[in-house]
């Protein structure tokens, strides 16, 4: 008996630190060991995807009301919409990942580099010929793979000097998150387009797709 | 594989497996919506390599046409009827 009551002090002390443990998992801070393995599936989640549209929505609403109608209308309205949708995405990765931090860090360079690369579309190729001529050609180690992994790494944002096991991750959840944010786009666009033609019909019939 | 020997011979990487390289290309073809609905064994890596290279190329080209509709929509149709819309939708989920 003594032993009893001995050990269910020790067993309840030992439960509220496992679930104090466990809620602070939860919240997302202590998440060191699940960072590292990847966690694709999150963004094929509906509540990630509703979570992304809505927040997506206020971001747009909040730059309709800084700029003026007429800015969104030219043709610069779709790169702020593409850089909004980008940012906000980055803003749901909650930070675990390298990319998602390239992005919130790096709005400037972004956009410098996007208008510098619509001025000039041959300088890519000049820098894809600067690095090929920097690599040693006499390794035997196929230049293509290289070459690729290079032009993968420069795809997903602040991945270029990455090694190849991390740039493989980085890129796994970036492609994920991806095709969630072309999912909540399209879901969004059609939203959109039936509200200028018929509000109630389409509207629930997009809802009853995106819900299934 | 080369990729063994290139691994080696590279001053200032870490150890990578083999196996590693190979799961996590693996790994990588099963996102590929085109990969997969082929015999997923004879990928090679580099194929996988230039496909994830054209799917992310192909998704941030959807990502800007949608960002130019979403754009053109926001300009044109009426404010209040799109947001009506928007907050009906979030309010049914």
């Amino acid at each position: 008996m003594a032993s009893y009551s001995i050990s269910n002090p020790e067993a309840n002390s030992n439960r509220s630190r496992e679930s104090k443990r466990k809620k602070r998992r939860k919240m997302g801070s202590g998440n060191q060991i699940e960072e590292n393995k990847m966690e694709p599936a999150r963004w094929k989640t509906e509540a990630e995807q509703q979570i992304y549209s809505s927040k997506l929505i206020a971001a747009l609403r909040q730059v309709r009301q800084n700029s003026t109608s007429t800015v969104t209308a030219s043709p610069a309205g779709g790169r702020v919409i593409r850089e909004t949708a980008d940012r906000v995405l980055a803003v749901s990765a909650k930070g675990r990942t390298r990319w998602s931090r390239a992005i919130l860090t790096n709005p400037l360079r972004l956009k410098l580099s996007r208008i510098n690369n619509k001025h000039k579309k041959h300088k890519k190729m000049k820098v894809t010929g600067d690095v090929r001529s920097k690599k040693p050609v006499a390794n035997k180690r196929l230049p293509a793979l290289q070459q690729k992994v290079r032009v993968l790494g420069r795809l997903v944002p602040g991945c270029r000097k990455l090694s190849f096991p991390n740039l493989l991750e980085e890129a796994t959840d970036y492609i994920a998150a991806l095709e969630m944010q072309v999912r909540a786009m399209t879901a969004l666009t059609g939203l959109l387009t039936g509200a200028g033609v018929r509000p109630e019909a389409v509207s629930s019939d997009r809802l009853g797709s995106n819900l299934s | 594989m080369s990729s063994r020997r290139s691994r080696s011979r590279q001053p200032g990487t870490s150890r990578i497996t083999d196996d590693q390289i190979n799961q996590l290309v693996s790994q990588l073809q099963q996102l590929l919506p085109e990969i997969r609905n082929r015999h997923s064994d004879k990928v090679s890596a580099a194929k996988v390599l230039q496909e994830t290279c054209n799917y992310i190329r192909s998704l941030h080209k959807e990502v800007d046409d949608l960002s130019e509709r979403l754009s053109e929509l926001l300009a044109t149709t009426d404010t209040s009827s799109a947001e009506a819309a928007i907050i009906r939708s979030l309010l049914m989920q």
